[in-house]
């Protein structure tokens, strides 16, 4: 449709493809206590797709703060189309021409969608907003972005992530962007609607328009990418490396310092001889999930395959008891669980790292120490009173064994890298007598080097006897990690097998079946 | 930053992070008194700076009589005594914004407390009789806000606005408009004792002071009230009951307004439907002056403490200038204002706070 259509958005007129729209030199960036930005250099070309590589905490977020006009660089050069720039703020920015899509996307939930694509720059006249007007401009967007279905008038806060997601681009669109951020678009998509980004994208840069695109995925920053900057510890320690022809052990050895093997820890020879721990009969959520049945045994890892939609974190939080199943029974070594209670399945043994981390699962003011005791502080307590000292001496122990960085539980969990948040939030349920582990996405945002870590920590779980329900929407990793794999799609469970027996193209099948896909990647 | 994996290449390892390793192996001791919040303690010094001002512009305005050490002492325990009422309303306000809540029928609910214990009928029973009455009716009506926020799924502002109509509306009925005089020389005497020297009320303020910050920072029950307030579904994805601390919530505020009934009850030797007026006012400035974040998961016992009385002595401040309670109340509402703004400042820099400044209007 896109052929026929016209341009996403009009080119700017004086867009001249390859042509140095952004450099940046020597930039630094110091915030009380911590430098984010240690000289970082950056050249952006028009009509090409720059990739950003980086761990947590490498600076990437905040050199995109610099540029959006949110952060004021302390020294170092910023020059934009050729002449030096600094951007007061973020609306400076945007008249400039950069436009941002941050990762937590910065949506207003009780507007529609209209409103938010065209926020701060609402098409007026003598003063009023001209409401017909804004939504045809959005409508049309919409439609260029592949999602003519989302209504301009919907308020944003019945839209599913995805769906937030393209709002977001949308209101890039709305201004006429020359280059475009986007901090891990991909990260909220469904496998389908990464290959409709892709499509959006190469489309913008057709048109002259930089992006400047962030993802942990290198898979992804290969297909798409022209050129790769790496960060580590807020310096630029490769600039401008072709996308498509640098090794992956050199990008990986930019990132972090060294050379890393981006493996998943070895299968036990003897999995699944463990009892029954859990045990789903027919569970219904009329609308999520219908008539999951399914087992998992002590020292197994069953991974959960699904597009964002098909149900799999409504099943986990309905079988944790966060919400009330319709129909059907949850048991937890033979015995069934009342419906509807978290307290219930959290005195069964059961806990869960929810899909999102920060709004899910941890209160990032309170210290490290806190949040990993946050379900279990009761048992340090004697009459009501509660034992820091135990406390913190027991989130050290987890914080040792998770090799968590950081290694100070008294600091507030809010200045922990995404990795790190997650090891906290899976430590949480290390130090009760967790017999079963439900995680919801688990390596979401988190970089390469704390995967491995992750993946080593769930598996070295299972080793000791915990039953593991993962959910995650990477098939290579259900299938790396997994025991026993379920397939799901619409809320049912399509199918059921030894991770061996299944490979990366059967899943991403069974996942898709009957979804449109357009110029799907293997 | 936090993430730096170990690095292969030493010689590139900045030397940052060898600090912080030292750090970690020998983690600082914290003695027993000292929570883990350094921001509150800045808080709290700062609000002392504050109160200090006050003096210091008492001591200017009137020389004559901060000349005088008698009159120094009674003066700061009229202040005392003056904050000791509104204070104790505030401890249980504190916890029920921490929680996430707001509780704006604390001035109904000290009004109803104190009609109901000084009607003739509970008076018959004598002192104990009283303040258990006052203390019952102040826990059930609390119970009532916590169930309508938490099953009845009302926010916290409407429920307990129509709390503060209804509950106002019962003493004016119990009492029919009448003022009802307490003829119970035990609880009158509770205004009007000095142990050591100091009032009766300042201890009873003490003790719900102490109580309250042990209750915050030593207890479970504190620990799910920051959970509660700081992330509800967190807490809830944790195994927290949310729903069931949060009308202990509620009660524990209904309860701190049963006893701020009979300490008022007691300096009036009366009780009358509209006592207590405007207290929620109050509190709520009290406590968000104190540092306690108004959408919940932080705040300080002390620091409310430290906002009543400053409160309290700017009231004294224009009783002793003979200047007029208008006036004064035009001061309270500039230092409300003034704490709002300093708390969004200390969240960024100043500079980021004027750039969002900027940002907003142009």
């Amino acid at each position: 449709m896109s052929d026929t259509g016209k341009p996403l958005v009009e080119a700017p007129a004086d867009a001249v493809a390859g042509e140095v729209v952004l450099r940046l030199t020597d930039v630094v960036k110091t915030f009380p206590g911590v430098r984010a930005l240690d000289g970082v250099q950056l050249e952006v070309r028009a009509g090409e797709v720059h990739c950003l590589l980086g761990q947590n905490g490498a600076g990437k977020s905040t050199l995109i703060k610099v540029l959006a006009g949110v952060h004021r660089p302390d020294s170092g050069e910023v020059v934009w189309r050729g002449e030096p720039a600094s951007f007061a703020n973020p609306q400076a920015a945007m008249r400039a021409g950069i436009a941002t899509i941050y990762q937590e996307l910065d949506l207003v939930d009780d507007l529609s969608v209209a409103e938010n694509a065209f926020l701060g720059h609402e098409p007026r006249r003598f003063g009023f907003v001209r409401r017909g007007h804004m939504a045809r401009r959005t409508r049309q967007i919409l439609a260029r972005l592949g999602h003519p279905e989302i209504p301009p008038g919907r308020l944003v806060r019945h839209l599913p992530a995805a769906g937030k997601q393209i709002v977001s681009m949308a209101r890039a669109l709305s201004h006429e962007a020359r280059l475009i951020i986007m901090d891990e678009p991909s990260a909220v998509l469904a496998h389908d609607e990464v290959a409709n980004l892709f499509r959006i994208i190469r489309e913008l840069t057709a048109q002259g328009i930089a992006v400047i695109y962030i993802s942990h995925r290198l898979e992804e920053i290969r297909e798409i990418g022209d050129r790769v900057t790496v960060l580590k510890d807020g310096r630029t320690t490769a600039a401008s490396l072709p996308a498509r022809e640098t090794p992956t052990r050199d990008l990986v050895a930019r990132m972090t310092g060294r050379t890393i093997e981006y493996v998943f820890p070895q299968r036990p020879a003897d999995h699944g001889g463990g009892a029954e721990l859990l045990r789903v009969d027919g569970l219904t959520r009329p609308g999520e999930f219908a008539d999951v049945s399914l087992r998992v045994r002590a020292g197994e890892i069953v991974g959960i395959a699904g597009l964002v939609g098909s149900g799999r974190s409504e099943l986990l939080e309905t079988i944790f008891g966060a919400r009330r199943a319709h129909a059907g029974t949850v048991r937890v070594n033979g015995r069934t669980l009342r419906p509807g209670s978290v307290g219930a399945a959290v005195r069964a043994g059961m806990g869960m790292a929810p899909e999102e981390r920060k709004s899910q699962a941890l209160l990032l003011g309170e210290p490290i120490y806190r949040n990993v005791t946050l379900a279990t502080f009761g048992r340090y307590a004697r009459l009501g009173f509660t034992d820091a000292g135990q406390e913190r001496a027991e989130a050290d122990r987890i914080a040792e064994s998770l090799e968590l960085r950081p290694r100070d539980v008294r600091r507030p969990v809010r200045t922990l890298s995404g990795g790190n948040q997650q090891k906290v939030v899976v430590g949480r349920w290390l130090l009760g007598d967790t017999r079963l582990l439900l995680l919801d996405e688990p390596t979401r945002g988190v970089d390469v080097g704390a995967r491995a870590e992750l993946y080593q920590v769930i598996r070295d779980l299972a080793a000791r006897g915990v039953g593991v329900l993962l959910v995650s929407s990477e098939v290579p990793e259900v299938l790396g990690l997994a025991d026993r794999v379920l397939v799901m799609r619409e809320g049912r469970v399509v199918r059921e097998a030894p991770a061996g027996e299944l490979d990366e193209n059967t899943v991403l099948d069974l996942v898709m079946a009957g979804s449109l896909m357009e110029g799907a990647p293997a | 930053m936090s993430d730096v994996r170990e690095s292969a290449l030493p010689a590139q390892s900045p030397p940052v992070e060898r600090a912080e390793t030292a750090k970690v192996d020998a983690p600082a001791k914290l003695s027993w008194w000292r929570g883990d919040g350094g921001e509150g303690v800045k808080r709290n010094l700062g609000l002392l700076a504050t109160l200090v001002v006050l003096v210091v512009i008492g001591i200017l305005t009137r020389p004559d009589l901060y000349g005088d050490p008698n009159w120094v002492w009674g003066n700061t325990l009229t202040i005392l005594k003056l904050a000791s009422v509104v204070g104790v309303v505030t401890v249980g306000m504190t916890f029920v914004i921490i929680g996430g809540g707001i509780d704006l029928s604390v001035g109904a609910i000290v009004a109803l407390a104190g009609v109901w214990c000084t009607t003739v009928a509970t008076q018959s029973y004598g002192a104990g009789g009283m303040i258990f009455t006052a203390l019952t009716v102040g826990l059930a009506v609390g119970v009532v806000n916590g169930l309508l926020v938490s099953y009845g799924r009302l926010v916290p502002f409407i429920a307990t606005l129509a709390m503060l109509v209804a509950a106002r509306g019962l003493a004016a009925e119990i009492s029919d408009k009448q003022t009802q005089v307490s003829g119970n020389t035990f609880i009158n005497g509770i205004a009007s004792t000095n142990v050591l020297g100091i009032p009766l009320l300042v201890y009873i303020l003490v003790a719900v002071v102490a109580a309250g910050w042990v209750l915050l920072n030593r207890t479970t029950f504190g620990r799910r009230t920051v959970a509660v307030g700081g992330n509800p579904e967190a807490a809830r994805l944790a195994g927290i009951n949310v729903r069931r601390h949060t009308v202990l919530l509620y009660a524990l505020s209904g309860l701190c307004c049963g006893i701020a009934a009979v300490m008022l009850t007691a300096q009036a030797t009366s009780a009358q439907a509209a006592m207590a007026n405007l207290y929620e006012l109050d509190a709520i400035a009290a406590a968000i002056i104190g540092g306690t974040l108004l959408s919940g998961g932080r705040g300080t016992i002390i620091g409310s403490l430290l906002g009543v009385i400053i409160f309290s002595t700017i009231t004294n401040l224009f009783a002793i200038n003979n200047l007029s309670a208008e006036a004064q109340n035009m001061v309270k509402g500039g230092i409300i204002v003034a704490a709002v703004l300093v708390q969004q400042v200390q969240f960024g820099s100043l500079t980021q706070f004027l750039a969002r400044n900027r940002a907003t209007t142009t």
